[in-house]
């Protein structure tokens, strides 16, 4: 099979350029393309590139597999090949640190802008902050986001404004404590989207959803979001 | 919170929401005028100026001028802040918007109400 692999290297290549490599796999077996990447790492050590827990939920391997943003652990080579070829390129819209590795740095910035974590200005309670379980689950399909990036660099919006517009992610999880129950800063964190870039650069194209190796749906976040904003402000 | 005040309300939830009124007003219109150019297969001149020289009409065409204005405001700039980089062009681009649209609802009210 043939596989073209996105090569960078900063210290020695003046511009980005495809690499073509020839592998011969192994019959009856559907390998991730993870694995097709370590066979091809074994041949060429050069190549570099991210994983770790290698079953979906580190969320480390986030790479453009010809044309689509997955996860490559947990993608069957059988549904990334295109045409008898494996395209491998990096998350678009994120700058290049070599290879297949992309710098974050952006897109973990919205994240800590949405303020990720519990906000609750009463007293602490002796054991731990009750919810039931209907409260409970409107968590579900929120808290699950692994943030490996694939819907955030799949969204034109962010392409265009990584500094100004929060991203699927980074909404899906802003959404995630604006319906936790145990939260009390909802009002500032309503305030703190209510401008025309944060949440309202989101047409709703829905490549987020495309994406999603966990299969959450970020747009259905953003469009409780509007509604929350809109509830408060009419 | 990103701050913005070349945007047509400043908050983005007020220019979504406008955008959205703007769109229903002006795909009612659209449906009103081909329904009506459906039922009225042979219009004359005096039926289709009588129609514009009522006052609902004449209302609702404003009503449409205004919501163009509006919408297509919204929309060039998310496009301009999205695609021109450079503030300088980006800013000439919004100003240019800003003008054709003052225009073409002056000119429009002088065309549709005869003045």
């Amino acid at each position: 099979m043939l596989v073209s692999i996105y090569r960078y290297n900063p210290e020695k290549d003046d511009a980005p350029y495809m690499q073509d490599y020839e592998i011969e796999l192994p019959a009856g077996k559907d390998l991730m393309v993870l694995d097709v990447l370590n066979l091809l790492k074994a041949q060429d050590p050069s190549i570099s590139y991210r994983r770790s827990c290698r079953e979906g939920v580190c969320g480390s391997d986030g790479m453009n597999m010809s044309g689509k943003n997955g996860l490559a652990c947990i993608t069957p080579v059988s549904e990334a090949v295109k045409k008898g070829k494996l395209v491998l390129r990096p998350l678009p819209g994120l700058p290049v640190v070599r290879d297949l590795v992309v710098d974050m740095g952006q897109f973990y910035k919205q994240y800590e802008k949405i303020r990720p974590f519990l906000i609750n200005d009463a007293p602490a309670p002796a054991i731990e902050r009750l919810q039931s379980p209907e409260e409970r689950e409107k968590l579900d399909g929120l808290y699950e986001c692994i943030l490996c990036a694939c819907c955030s660099t799949a969204c034109p919006s962010f392409w265009w404004n990584p500094d100004k517009f929060v991203g699927p992610s980074g909404l899906l999880q802003a959404y995630r404590f604006l319906a936790d129950s145990r939260d009390t800063a909802t009002q500032e964190r309503l305030s703190d989207l209510d401008d025309p870039f944060s949440v309202f650069r989101c047409h709703g194209i829905m490549n987020c959803v495309n994406v999603c190796p966990k299969g959450l749906n970020p747009t259905k976040a953003i469009g409780n979001i509007r509604t929350m904003l809109l509830q408060r402000a009419t | 919170m990103v701050t913005q005040i070349t945007s047509f309300g400043r908050s983005g939830l007020y220019d979504w929401m406008m955008q959205r009124v703007s769109a229903v007003v002006l795909s009612l219109y659209t449906v009103f005028i081909i329904g009506y150019l459906l039922l009225n297969p042979d219009l004359t001149y005096d039926q289709w100026s009588a129609l514009f020289e009522a006052t609902w009409m004449r209302i609702f065409s404003l009503m449409v001028l205004l919501s163009i204005g509006m919408h297509s405001w919204i929309g060039l700039w998310s496009i301009s802040t999205d695609y021109i980089k450079a503030t300088g062009a980006r800013f000439f681009f919004q100003s240019l918007c800003g003008l054709v649209m003052f225009v073409y609802i002056v000119w429009g009210v002088q065309v549709l109400w005869g003045l």
